[in-house]
């Protein structure tokens, strides 16, 4: 068996080239090929990492959330949904945190500091913690289905923050700006290329999260797999140790 | 370009995080794929 063969198939394969190209690509036009921006120079680049890393990380707490309720839902439970909720978050956190320290740098250059108890920076980081704890809770002792409910009754709660990040920049006056190209009433006001290098962003950040959910999701049920071959081989060393004192 | 630094730290970092993650996360299924034999595994 090769190695890479423990959750890889041709077609994570075929993904995971497509995007290695499409990082190439994103880096060449953000730092190299789009234009700087009229207002924030060239610090402008930064954006082309920072919001499509916000916007995976909503998508992926909300593919928690809906694999969570397919869990609950008796019709469909399957520990399958456990364990995609379990990867989207845990690659949701990843993205959550490269979004919170992007726009820290990007912060720096356009608001003169790193960091700034905005209500939407604050909401970010109170949702980033939120999620640290959901797997931490998954971390928990139990069973696999013990994990399975409790995660999928805190991932059902936590997904209520998103809508809260999201119109904090309409609910308060903050500093973070208001969105730019996919709000209510929006009138896209971007260079052609910009608008085309974040739409790439977007594009390449959804593959490289279907392409770490997949692996990832395999690598739970692997270790899953483990628990319960361990479980058994304890089992079966105690069965065989009762029979010797019973003999 | 004075924010270079900046902008290189932001994709390094972008980037460099998720190529981490992956190889921690490889690394583990592999470990964990050692005691599981191939028929077990439903994508293969």
């Amino acid at each position: 068996m090769s190695k890479d063969q423990a959750t890889s198939t041709p077609f994570t394969k075929g993904l995971g080239f497509f995007v290695l190209l499409g990082m190439l690509l994103l880096i060449i036009l953000g730092i190299f090929v789009s234009p700087a921006d009229v207002n924030q120079g060239e610090s402008v680049r930064i954006m082309y990492a920072h919001v499509p890393g916000a916007w995976l990380a909503y998508l992926a707490f909300i593919v928690t959330a809906v694999s969570s309720a397919a869990y609950l839902w008796k019709r469909t439970r399957s520990l399958t949904w456990d364990r995609i909720a379990g990867a989207s978050a845990e690659v949701g956190v990843l993205f959550m945190g490269i979004s919170l320290v992007t726009g820290s740098l990007w912060g720096r250059l356009t608001w003169g500091t790193y960091w700034t108890w905005d209500a939407r920076l604050t909401t970010t980081a109170f949702l980033f913690v939120t999620y640290i704890g959901y797997l931490a809770v998954r971390g928990l002792g139990g069973t696999h289905q013990q994990r399975a409910r409790r995660s999928a009754v805190l991932a059902l709660l936590a997904v209520l923050e998103i809508p809260l990040v999201h119109f904090s920049v309409e609910f308060w006056n903050t500093l973070h700006q208001k969105a730019s190209v996919a709000g209510r009433g929006t009138n896209v006001e971007m260079n052609g290329l910009m608008l085309f290098t974040l739409f790439l962003g977007v594009v390449v950040f959804t593959l490289m999260y279907v392409w770490l959910v997949l692996h990832r999701q395999r690598s739970l049920m692997l270790e899953d797999m483990l628990d319960d071959s361990g479980l058994d081989n304890a089992l079966n060393e105690r069965r065989a140790e009762a029979t010797r004192v019973g003999n | 370009m004075d924010d270079l630094g900046f902008i290189v730290a932001s994709y390094v970092i972008t980037f460099g995080s998720v190529a981490l993650y992956a190889r921690g996360m490889m690394r583990r299924a592999r470990k964990a794929a050692r005691d599981i034999p191939r028929e077990k595994r439903p994508w293969l």
